[in-house]
């Protein structure tokens, strides 16, 4: 295609902002986070290279090491159980159920609130003295204890309950979307061949639904590393320290602790953890041509 | 309006590292109506594209009307081109779709107007001027993507497959059309196309091609009595003309022998002094006649198969030898399958080509 | 995105009769249904409560005295930390963030796209690539090294700055959605538009954009909840002024001094609540191919 100087000017122009963005703010501010944590930087940023020194302080961190752990957890059990629960309820829904619009509107409405919303509610339906423990004790259960949010070995585990019931909605659009691409011919096949149902969805449907489970589980998995909203609306990061992630261990090292060489090297970990994740995706995505 | 010749010279596109057109030389008289004519992929919609600024040259000159837009933004080449898909812009009416290049362009109100007037009255488009694209039927939208190009007054109209998204009867009215507005206009035409019959009925010369080369420019009625090689023999008409290998004879009158059949050669033009190197003859099924059996040149074929088309019927037969081949034949004549028939191949019809090149000897 | 089209309405299997697994099936619907909407019934009803009711009652209960006066509290005179003005200055400004934003980064990102797309420009398609990439970085590598760029200029926190960020991290989902939809258009129309000697930002104008339409719809319901829903950027780039609604909210509840007020609280998240809810279900379907066309980035 041929361009005149003013044509090709224009495209420039408009290219102009992205460039930028991507120079300045992902390219370069990455860069300098990285090399950030290389200096011994406190309150203010400053060029003294230390090497490594801030990665071993890091992981000598007690309440970094407990912000790891509970991502880990979180992680296992958040994308896990989302991808369970999303794939159950969009089999559910492809059962040509009455109703089928307002179902699906109501598994999927949590996803369009913030994480805030989402951790003050379940902070409230938690709540030992007066939410559901309470319910389930005034109805007889006097034995009844649901009382993690405030004990630090569960605490994360009601992370977990929130996150589950926001995004799971968002794995169940996901998956409806892949069971509606498979042909209806594959069925009738298995019909035919009398395969009961359950069969057929364990040995033929979702081996077929590798792409969705997929870009199901990616972006769970972003949401995890990216887990911070939640947490320090659920429970700021208690009872203690019992909640940390590691995304409010940056924020916090940054903002109120004022020590940038141990948040950024904190940050750089996150971001190495990322890459682990989503380059082989990203791989995958471009070899089916789906990103060129 | 002006009407401008175009010059393509020494054209070469690749995209990467295929090769699209190599080396390619045009010219199209002005006024002419060419239609550049192919199989998918030979490079008949990426030269038009070429000659629109639409994609990039790699070396070559493109020349229009005498200047050369080799490297000049579309509108600036004096072209208007109508699209397979038509390519109307859904959000705008027949008006807002015909009128925005002149637009554009800064054309004054009244002579877009006047333009607009002219092309919808020649395209019957003046009742639908205030309807949307999605409003029209197929034929309509084509009729407005014509009429778009028309008030651009071009030099050139390049039209690539414009037909093809229609059903057989209204492609048969738009090809009519177009022939019209050719006729009306006197405008240079630049048509790409996949469909023998569109070319041989429009054009005033046929470029076929295959493999990004030109592989014969002439005619309508040369192409189709005298393609230079097999793939054009067989590229264009239908149903598609017969092959049948053998080998010439030179004793006597030249004769081309298939096993125990003879073909007489007597009045066929050679381009060159005629071996005996094999050889395969070529002959459309519309061109062999049924004779008496005591014709000294008749050649004896047994009927296979009868396939009735209506006004006529096509007959599979097969010589001595078993070569199968097709001939048509008047619906009415009672033939079956089993029937011995005498048939003569008249020589000004025929076609010879060397077996291994495939040109035409 | 093959894999994300929207769902389509089932029409290949006939309607079961009740079989005993039919009842199942529907039991399992109604049950998750429930724990789906246990939150919204909670948060609703407690709202309504007055404080003694919920001391003593369940939390389930419907309100046996239902009053309004914990949302007129927390839309008016809550207290977020210093201030007791309520929720409401927090919903001001997350308006006053919402609508440049989404105009900005829609404006950007349809530009981008489209030049993205349509202009095969040299390194177009390493540039999309690595936008693409970036997507999936955490903000908190970005978080500090802007912050001090915009000290540097002298914009600091305010207004100006979070529609920037905002637009700078609505960027790549912005461009994947226009590019792939411009992508997908015939490209004879874009074809035709150069023939007729339109520009490039004519195209833009006055082909591509008018027949974006729905992907307009889709970016603004994308990037409305988005940013409405966007916490940590608000905290950090916003400044004190123009604190967000989530901001606003979570100091209403997280540092109250003394005896909490649930229901305040919960009329407070319930509002904070209130525009991505109605947004959700008023716009239905679009809803889903918005996140459907942004779940490469998530």
């Amino acid at each position: 295609m041929r361009l005149s100087l003013s044509s090709r000017l224009s495209v420039v122009l408009a290219l102009l902002p992205a460039l930028m963005v991507m120079i300045v703010v992902y390219i370069g501010a990455t860069g300098w986070t990285v090399w950030m944590s290389l200096t011994n930087s406190r309150m203010l940023p400053n060029n003294n290279f230390v090497g490594l020194r801030q990665y071993e302080s890091l992981f000598g961190n007690d309440r970094w090491i407990t912000s790891v752990h509970n991502v880990v957890i979180y992680g296992v059990l958040f994308v896990s159980l989302a991808l369970a629960v999303g794939f159950l309820l969009a089999v559910a829904i492809d059962q040509r159920v009455r109703a089928e619009d307002t179902i699906r509107s109501i598994y999927l409405y949590p996803y369009s609130m913030s994480f805030v919303v989402t951790g003050l509610v379940w902070q409230w339906l938690l709540n030992p003295s007066l939410g559901i423990q309470h319910v389930l004790r005034s109805w007889g259960f006097a034995g009844a204890t649901f009382d993690w949010i405030v004990r630090p070995e569960r605490a994360i585990y009601c992370l977990v309950v929130a996150g589950v019931w926001q995004a799971s909605g968002l794995v169940m659009a996901i998956m409806l979307a892949g069971l509606r691409g498979i042909d209806d011919e594959i069925w009738k096949a298995a019909r035919i061949d009398g395969l009961p149902k359950w069969r057929v969805y364990a040995s033929i449907v979702i081996p077929m639904m590798g792409a969705s489970f997929a870009t199901a589980a990616v972006l769970l998995s972003t949401a995890v590393v990216r887990l911070y909203d939640l947490s320090v609306a659920m429970t700021n990061g208690g009872p203690g320290i019992a909640s940390e992630v590691p995304a409010k261990f940056v924020m916090d090292h940054l903002f109120e602790r004022a020590n940038i060489g141990l948040a950024t090297a904190a940050a750089t970990t996150m971001l190495v953890t990322v890459i682990a994740v989503v380059a082989p995706y990203l791989y995958w995505r471009a070899r089916k041509g789906d990103i060129r | 309006m002006q009407r401008a010749n175009v010059d393509i010279r020494s054209l070469r596109i690749g995209f990467g590292g295929l090769k699209v057109l190599d080396n390619l030389n045009l010219h199209v008289e002005a006024s002419e109506f060419l239609v550049l004519l192919g199989p998918s992929g030979c490079g008949k919609s990426t030269l038009l594209n070429a000659i629109a600024g639409l994609i990039d040259v790699k070396s070559g000159e493109i020349h229009i009307g005498g200047r050369d837009v080799t490297w000049a933004e579309p509108k600036d080449r004096g072209i208007a081109m109508v699209f397979q898909s038509y390519a109307l812009y859904p959000r705008m009416t027949v008006r807002k779709n015909m009128s925005f290049g002149l637009q554009v362009a800064g054309t004054p109100q009244d002579e877009i107007g006047r333009r607009l007037g002219e092309a919808a009255q020649m395209l019957r488009l003046t009742e639908l001027l205030d309807r949307r694209p999605f409003e029209l039927s197929g034929g309509q939208r084509q009729r407005v993507a014509i009429g778009r190009a028309l008030v651009r007054h071009a030099g050139v109209y390049l039209f690539d497959e414009p037909l093809s998204n229609l059903d057989a009867q209204l492609r048969a009215e738009l090809r009519v059309e177009i022939k019209r507005l050719h006729a009306r206009l006197g405008a240079t035409m630049i048509y790409v196309t996949h469909d023998q019959i569109e070319a041989l009925t429009l054009a005033d010369r046929i470029a076929v091609m295959q493999g990004g080369v030109i592989q014969q420019l002439d005619t309508p009625k040369m192409i189709y009595r005298a393609p230079v090689n097999r793939f054009v023999a067989s590229f264009v008409g239908s149903p598609a003309m017969n092959f049948i290998p053998g080998s010439i004879a030179r004793d006597g009158g030249a004769a081309f022998v298939a096993g125990t059949s003879r073909f007489s050669l007597n009045g066929y033009v050679f381009r060159g002094p005629p071996t005996d190197a094999p050889a395969v003859l070529g002959i459309r099924p519309e061109h062999v006649e049924v004779t008496a059996s005591d014709d000294p040149f008749a050649v004896p074929a047994r009927v296979e198969m009868v396939e009735p088309m209506g006004a006529d019927s096509l007959i599979w037969c097969r010589l001595a030898d078993g070569t199968a081949f097709s001939l048509r034949h008047d619906a009415d004549a009672p033939l079956r399958a089993g029937d011995t028939l005498a048939l003569r191949f008249p020589p000004e019809t025929l076609s010879l080509f060397d077996d291994k090149s495939g040109q035409r000897l | 995105m093959t894999v994300l089209a929207e769902p389509l309405p089932a029409a290949r299997r006939r309607r079961a009769r009740m079989t005993p697994a039919r009842w199942g099936l529907y039991a399992f619907i109604l049950i998750s249904a429930l724990y789906f909407l246990l939150p919204l019934y909670v948060m609703v009803v407690t709202s309504l409560k007055p404080m003694a009711e919920i001391r003593q009652g369940n939390l389930l209960a419907l309100p046996v005295s239902p009053s309004i006066d914990a949302w007129v509290t927390a839309w008016a005179s809550a207290c977020t930390g210093l201030t007791c003005q309520g929720i409401k200055v927090g919903f001001f400004n997350s308006v006053r963030i919402l609508l440049p934003s989404v105009f900005i980064s829609i404006l950007v990102g349809s530009l981008t796209g489209y030049a993205l797309s349509l202009w095969r420009v040299r390194g177009a398609s390493i540039l999309f690539g690595a936008m693409m990439v970036v997507a999936f970085i955490p903000y908190q590598l970005f978080i500090y090294p802007l912050v001090r760029v915009f000290a540097f200029t002298g914009l600091g926190q305010s207004l100006l700055t979070i529609v920037i960020i905002h637009t700078i991290f609505g960027l790549p989902t912005m461009t994947l959605l226009f590019r792939n939809y411009f992508t997908s258009l015939p490209p004879e129309l874009f074809k035709a538009a150069r023939v007729d000697g339109a520009g490039f930002y004519q195209i833009y104008a006055r082909i591509m954009m008018p027949m974006a339409t729905p992907m307009i719809v889709v970016a603004v319901i994308l990037q409305t909840t988005g940013i409405w829903n966007d916490f940590i950027l608000g905290l950090v780039f916003a400044g004190r002024d123009n604190l967000p609604m989530t901001v606003q909210l979570n100091n209403i509840v997280n540092s109250t001094q003394g005896e909490r007020a649930y229901n305040v609280d919960m009329a407070a998240t319930l509002l904070t609540a209130l525009l991505p809810l109605l947004v959700y279900f008023g716009s239905g379907r679009w809803f889903v191919r918005g996140i459907a066309a942004g779940a490469v980035k998530g």
